[in-house]
């Protein structure tokens, strides 16, 4: 992991976003407790983890390990029980558009049209009804929306209505992504297709991500590096860099490189979600699927 | 790579050629049959059919004077019926009377509504109103409308104000209530996709709530306007002097039959009217849920 420090200085002076937020995000000693119906549970407790600006870093982790609640913090929704959500070196205090989200499920508003869909947080930040019609009409044509601009959402099939919410996130010119498993629900080919939008907007927009998936190959992917979680309460269990070239191809999984860093990441993960599945596996049955690897060693070894 | 994936998500249409190779002509030809026979020539002949089927048995019971325990013997017959309609319809009496019910109509349910809805939508939004306000609701609301007019009579300085008043009473609640129910199955992720975007709190509730708060509330209102008749028909009954209800009330008295029947049909009529007018603007009002 590279380290960073604050560099005004480095900023070369002619750089259009010399003057703008650079989209670094900091979590330290971040826990959060639910308050229950059985009392109060720890959903996430003691992470810590960075990502720099215009680095593209995915989360992977076992279901219920509390990757959605993370990603709601960062977003705003929630305040850490302990720990710091910082932006750029500043705490966060509530929702903004400078973080734009894509939710676990569906979010379009279906009383909205596409093009009105976009135009929304446009329209929040007071431009005026041409102006942000031409906006979101440019930003369709890119995605290749344009034809549906005045159709409602649930005309849509499921790619379409996620790749018009990744629009709308990034209307408003947002330096920070955060997506919360949001292929989940594509079949294979149209995930691979959004993949390689979302890489697409990714590399011209030189914003930062912090992408939340179940799936390893789409963790390898896309990312620059992957966090791996705990099952409940979530912690990191490791850190690995995707050092695979870019642009990536998606022939590139068939390479060397990415079968090992899949191997590694399936081993660790396997013995969380049997952690997180609790009694159901014993750990002899464990043994027997030979899936006794050190986590720490293998980010190491990477 | 950069412009490849972005003209790769329009799949090609090619796939779908093999199926559409039929004879294009009969296939349109037996759409526009399908659709006049099916979706909209069967469902009005049938009507037609069963309102005649109604109105035949109508006219049988009462002509042949059946008495089979109901007794059919004072009731006018169709023919009656139509009789004192052209009657009624020449007269500017009759007319009055279907003008100030609906009048009455008018300002208690507009009123119910403009009250109903944003309080609805506040008490959905800040517990503590609705901690305030939902204890009263509950008492108040399984009282009819009826019931009150001794007290409306009290209250209110005129007689038509507390028949206003008393058709406020009635379409209130439903509509109180749907909008509440509406309030309360918000998607919270549509609200917090809202916020993500930069949405303010006034923004979020114009932007978020109330849209997605609308169809219940149409729900109310279409509610909200049967109870309002319903309400009215009952208070005018009782202390009118005008009004639809008033008519065939004083029909009774009178012993001009045929008028009592002529009341029922009117005041059936003007209620159909009135819901089918309240679903015509949802329609316009939610344009996405259009089908
Ligand atoms: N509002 C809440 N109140 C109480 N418990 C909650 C709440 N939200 C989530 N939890 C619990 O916290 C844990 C973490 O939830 P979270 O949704 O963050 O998991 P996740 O990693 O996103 O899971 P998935 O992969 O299934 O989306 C889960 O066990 C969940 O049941
Ligand atoms: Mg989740």
């Amino acid at each position: 992991m590279t380290a960073v420090s604050p560099l005004p200085a480095d900023v070369p002076a002619a750089s259009p976003y010399a003057d703008r937020p650079k989209g670094r995000i900091e979590i330290t000693d971040f826990s959060l407790r639910y308050d229950g119906a059985n009392g109060p549970m720890d959903a996430v407790s003691d992470v810590s983890l960075t990502v720099e600006p215009g680095e593209f870093v995915s989360i992977i982790g076992p279901s219920g390990c509390g990757k959605s609640t993370l990603l709601n913090a960062l977003a705003g929704f929630l305040k850490p029980t302990s720990g710091v959500v910082r932006v750029d070196g500043k705490p966060i205090e509530g929702p903004s558009a400078d973080r734009g989200m894509i939710f676990q499920q569906y979010s379009l508003f279906p009383w909205k049209t596409v093009r009105q869909n976009v135009e929304f947080g446009l329209k929040m930040k007071g431009m005026e009804a041409s102006e942000r019609k031409r906006a979101a009409r440019t930003l369709l044509g890119l995605a290749g929306l344009l034809p549906f601009e005045n159709h409602y959402p649930d005309k849509l099939s499921g790619g379409m209505k996620q790749r018009v919410g990744i629009v709308r996130a990034l209307a408003t010119g947002p330096r920070i992504l955060l997506l919360d498993e949001p292929f989940g629900a594509l079949d294979a080919q149209t995930r691979l297709i959004m993949q390689q939008i979302l890489t697409n907007m990714w590399q011209r927009l030189k914003i930062s991500v912090l992408f939340v998936t179940h799936d390893i190959d789409e963790a390898i992917f896309l990312s620059d590096r992957i966090y791996v979680m705990t099952a409940r309460p979530g912690t990191i269990k490791a850190e690995i860099a995707v050092p695979l070239p870019r642009p990536r191809q998606p022939a590139v999984i068939m390479s060397s490189e990415f079968l090992a860093l899949r191997r590694g990441l399936m081993s660790l993960i396997r013995e969380e979600s049997l952690k997180a599945m609790g009694g159901e596996i014993n750990a002899d049955a464990l043994l027997g699927l030979g899936a006794n690897f050190d986590g720490h060693d293998l980010s190491r070894a990477l | 790579m950069k412009t490849a994936t972005l003209s790769a998500e329009a799949p090609p249409a090619t796939a779908a050629a093999p199926e559409t190779l039929k004879p294009a002509a009969s296939k349109a030809a037996d759409g526009v049959w399908a659709m006049v026979g099916r979706a909209n020539l069967r469902p009005v002949l049938v009507g037609f059919v069963s309102i005649a089927l109604f109105v035949l048995v109508w006219r049988f019971l009462t002509v042949n004077r059946i008495d089979l325990y109901v007794r059919f013997m004072n009731v006018p017959s169709p023919d009656d019926v139509l009789e004192s309609a052209k009657t009624a319809l020449s007269s500017a009496q009759f007319a009055d009377h279907v003008l100030m019910s609906c009048r009455r109509i008018l300002y208690g349910f507009t009123l119910a509504a403009v009250v109903a809805v944003p309080l609805g939508l506040l008490m959905g939004r800040f517990k503590l109103l609705s901690e305030i306000v939902f204890p009263v609701a509950e008492v108040m609301r399984p009282i009819p409308a009826i019931a009150w007019v001794p007290m409306s009579i009290m209250l209110w300085p005129t007689n038509e104000q507390s028949i206003v008043f008393i058709t406020f009473l009635g379409s209130f609640f439903p509509i109180l209530l749907n909008t509440l129910h509406g309030m309360a199955n918000v998607d919270p992720v549509l609200v917090r996709a809202a916020r993500c975007l930069g949405a303010s709190e006034a923004a979020t509730f114009r932007e978020v709530y109330l849209p997605a708060t609308l169809p219940q509330i149409f729900t109310g209102l279409t509610v909200g306007m049967g109870v309002a008749w319903v309400s009215l028909i009952a208070a005018e009954m009782i202390s009118g002097q005008f009004g639809i209800g008033y008519f065939t009330w004083e029909a009774y008295s009178l012993v001009q039959y045929p008028d009592i029947a002529l009341g029922m049909i009117t005041i059936g009529v003007l209620g159909l009217a009135s819901s089918w007018a309240i679903r015509l603007i949802g329609r316009l009002a939610m344009p996405w849920s259009a089908k």
